[in-house]
């Protein structure tokens, strides 16, 4: 019953979609003014909808409602209830149906908040949304349903993917996906502003909060998938350059082009054209991840299915939508007058700068992504690493940080480089003394220009406060601040994990000791555990730092029934100046078990690095939401006298 | 700023753009080349070596009886074959749950010497997921494989 409901709420908000499409496209015409009272409601309406759907969805994983074709080929009565709960979204049909729930929850939001924008932009904004909506209903309702039910009830589920139970599975794709869905507005935005040739500071202004939210969860997603990758797989690397990680890179890369860009079209009403282009690009590359990810051309552990059906199906909605807005683009572009002028040497130049290299780097990790599909096409297989993407995303990477170190403290419109060269001197002293150090050290070239550059821009980017009274800073400026502090942290454990890591790899009997970095690890014993779906063999490992004293860390292999499967589930120790990693190997025909050491000083500072930027972006997300809430109810204050006046 | 640049500003912008992205994609077609690694199977390996030290990726069967471990208890040796050729490897670390005799693999590493030193072992983890390279080996060259050495 519930699936039913749920399938027929879904088509209800499909069918608002449609309602929502033509009536904002009627409203923008001279005579729609009676339209312009249903595009909001409805678009709430819808949002409101979905969300009922994905909660149908919900309730069937938990209750394990085994009739339902999507529940017994993911979930199991046996699985412990968060697992229950995230397996909702962690399997293709569940993952589409969060993805236009959180597509509608959003286009309703907007509608619901949103009070800046000229109303006919509003409008084709919407309207824009719900085409874009539509298409993800078509895939969903013709294509992936979530609802479908077997002839005959499964006796039991096949259950989920073991390296999918895992807690990060109940944050990790929500997170991430309301980053890339988040993306949408702008894009609407952006296809709403060219339709009514209305793009200046003030749609600047509007679309400004809504980038900022959607790159602020992008950012936390990519920062926490980082670490539960690092923690399950054992492998103790934290990026791969897997193409799913690179899926939510390219748009991370985008977005925050856009959202500088943005910037300046509200501050300095300049970079128009550009604004709107990036607005277009950044949620392409949402959509271009969920092709690469969801068709299954590209193997991995994040492709659920492999259907070349479905495949084709988003990527035609890739060439509708993509296609559509671009043509669009070159349409109007012309008529989006040019905006206001700016020196070489001026806040805009080096704001334009870095968005040129953010660009630079999407491009080449979009292309090192693409690259293996290509050669297959002419029956040549390869596959493409960190060999490749490292050094030349650093060729971008490093002169951006340099940029990212002056800019801040340049002038809009003009300025002179002698005036902020004195104030640089310290972070410019710092770099060469750490890329000095690091050189002397044996470090190789990459992680010694990771560390000098790093190190110089963790001072520079503080330097926009000095000579400011701290208490009366403004929010978006402490945002500004920490985000790009947090931008040098995290080079600075990227650097550092990468030049000083060691690691010991060693098949042990109990009671023997190896030395990784500072530490001695003892395997105590090794014992059989159980869990509530699984069995383990655990070791326990005393480490002494130092030969101080004894701390336990207790690595397992897990072995799961349903579905079988393994997991290596890693035990770290963190310290402030590094993270110690353990996995258990198996056991070899001697009786020596197989143990691999991790040492690496400053890893965690790659995460606290993310979470740095994602909290600057709160920040300035807070600062700019307040001020927008003040000023408009100083607006409705003056209105209500007037009014009052008035009669 | 001269008069005459600040006259054509867009047009000086985008063609700085243009040039970057386009010097972007030339510096990506270039190390594309040069840091692309190739995936080859035993007979291919043995009629066009790779250069040594470069990074390429080996498919193969791991044959019936060659998995030996040496005396450190780490490192392995195995034997990868395709029904046409052989490569022996070597691997030092925790090998993946499915990495047994008779079944696929796939080996990212390097040739050094006669020997195929790999750093990274992919074996069919399951039914859902397997590296795309086995996918097509486990019709045709595999199957020879697996007769040959039942």
């Amino acid at each position: 019953m519930i699936a039913e409901l749920g399938l027929a709420i879904l088509w209800m908000a499909a069918a608002l979609a449609v309602l929502q499409l033509v009536a904002g496209a009627l409203a923008l015409r001279p005579q729609g003014a009676a339209m312009l009272g249903v595009v909001r409601p409805v678009a709430v309406m819808q949002g409101i909808l979905v969300a009922l759907a994905f909660a149908a969805l919900i309730t069937l994983f938990v209750t394990t409602d085994l009739s339902v074709k999507l529940v017994a080929e993911n979930s199991h009565s046996a699985k412990p209830l968060i697992f229950k709960i995230a397996g909702t979204w962690g399997n293709h049909e569940g993952s589409m149906l969060l993805w236009v729930t959180i597509m509608s929850l959003a286009g309703g939001f907007v509608a619901l908040v949103e009070r800046r924008l000229p109303e006919k932009t509003l409008m084709a904004t919407l309207a824009a949304q719900a085409f874009v909506s539509l298409g993800f209903y078509a895939f969903l309702l013709l294509a992936s349903n979530p609802f479908a039910r077997l002839p005959q009830p499964a006796p039991e589920g096949a259950g989920l993917n073991p390296l999918l139970q895992d807690i990060g599975l109940a944050f990790h794709p929500p997170t991430l996906y309301v980053g890339y869905v988040g993306l949408s507005i702008a894009f609407s935005f952006a296809v709403g502003a060219l339709i009514t040739r209305d793009v200046g500071p003030a749609f600047a202004r509007a679309m400004r909060p809504w980038v900022l939210g959607a790159w602020i969860f992008l950012t936390i997603g990519i920062t926490a998938g980082s670490y539960w990758a690092y923690y399950t797989l054992g492998w103790g690397g934290w990026w791969f350059w897997d193409p799913v990680e690179n899926a939510s890179l390219m748009p991370w890369l985008a977005a925050t082009a856009l959202l500088h860009s943005v910037s300046v079209l509200a501050a300095r009403n300049a970079l128009r054209a550009w604004t709107v282009m990036l607005g277009v690009i950044a949620f392409s590359m949402s959509m271009v991840g969920t092709f690469l990810v969801r068709s299954g051309i590209l193997t991995s552990v994040h492709a659920f299915a492999v259907d070349p059906a479905r495949g084709s199906f988003i990527l035609a909605l890739l060439a509708i939508y993509i296609g559509g807005a671009l043509l669009l683009f070159a349409l109007r572009a012309s008529t989006v007058t040019e905006g206001a002028r700016f020196a070489f040497v001026s806040r805009e130049a080096a704001l334009v700068f870095n968005n040129v290299m953010l660009c630079g780097i999407l491009g080449i990790v979009l292309l090192g992504t693409l690259y293996p599909l290509l050669t297959e096409a002419f029956g040549v297989k390869v596959s493409v690493g960190p060999p490749y993407f490292n050094p030349v995303a650093a060729i971008f990477a490093f002169p951006m940080f340099v940029v990212m170190a002056v800019g801040p403290l340049l002038r809009w419109k003009d300025d002179r480089g002698g005036r902020i060269a004195p104030i640089l001197a310290v972070p410019a002293l710092v770099a060469i003394a750490a890329g000095g150090a690091a050189f002397v050290a044996g470090v190789r070239v990459l992680p010694a220009l990771g560390l000098a550059l790093g190190a110089g821009l963790a001072i520079a980017s503080l330097l926009p406060l000095r000579g400011r009274n701290l208490r009366r800073t403004p929010l978006p400026i402490w945002g500004m601040v920490i985000a790009h502090l947090g931008i040098a942290v995290a080079a600075l454990g990227m650097a550092s994990e990468s030049a000083f890591s060691t690691e010991t790899l060693a098949a042990l009997n109990p009671g023997e000791t190896r030395q990784v970095g500072p530490y001695a690890l003892t395997l105590d014993r090794i014992d059989p555990v159980a869990g509530p779906n699984w069995t383990a063999l655990q070791a326990t490992v005393s480490a002494r730092y130092d030969g101080g004293d004894a701390t336990v860390l207790l690595p397992q292999a897990r072995v799961f029934a349903n579905p079988p499967g393994t997991r290596t589930e890693s035990a770290l120790k963190t310290r402030w100046n590094g993270q110690l990693y353990v996995v258990l190997g198996e056991e070899g025909q001697d009786g020596r078990w197989q143990m691999r050491f991790w040492w690496k000083p400053f890893v965690p500072l790659i995460w606290l690095g993310g979470l740095l930027v994602g909290l600057g972006g709160l920040l300035a997300l807070i600062g700019r939401v307040a001020r927008d809430v003040k000023r408009l109810v100083a607006v409705d204050k003056i209105a209500f006298r007037r009014e009052r006046q008035g009669r | 700023m001269s008069a005459i640049k600040a006259k054509h500003q867009r047009l000086v912008l985008l063609v700085i753009a243009l040039a970057a992205l386009i010097g972007a994609g030339l510096l990506a077609a270039w190390a594309l080349s040069k840091q692309a690694s190739y995936f080859y199977v035993p007979s291919d390996l043995m009629a066009h070596p790779p250069e040594q030290g470069r990074a390429v990726r080996l498919g193969g069967m791991v044959q019936r009886g060659s998995i030996k471990t040496m005396p450190d208890g780490v490192t392995i040796t195995f034997v990868v074959g395709d029904g046409k050729a052989t490569v022996p490897v070597r691997y030092a670390g925790i090998t993946p749950d499915l990495f047994v005799e008779g079944s696929g693999v796939v080996a990212e590493g390097r040739m050094e010497g006669k020997t195929f030193v790999a750093d990274n072992l992919l074996a069919k983890h399951d039914e859902k997921y397997v590296p795309r390279e086995m996918k097509d080996m486990t019709e045709g060259q595999a199957k020879a494989v697996v007769a040959e050495t039942k």
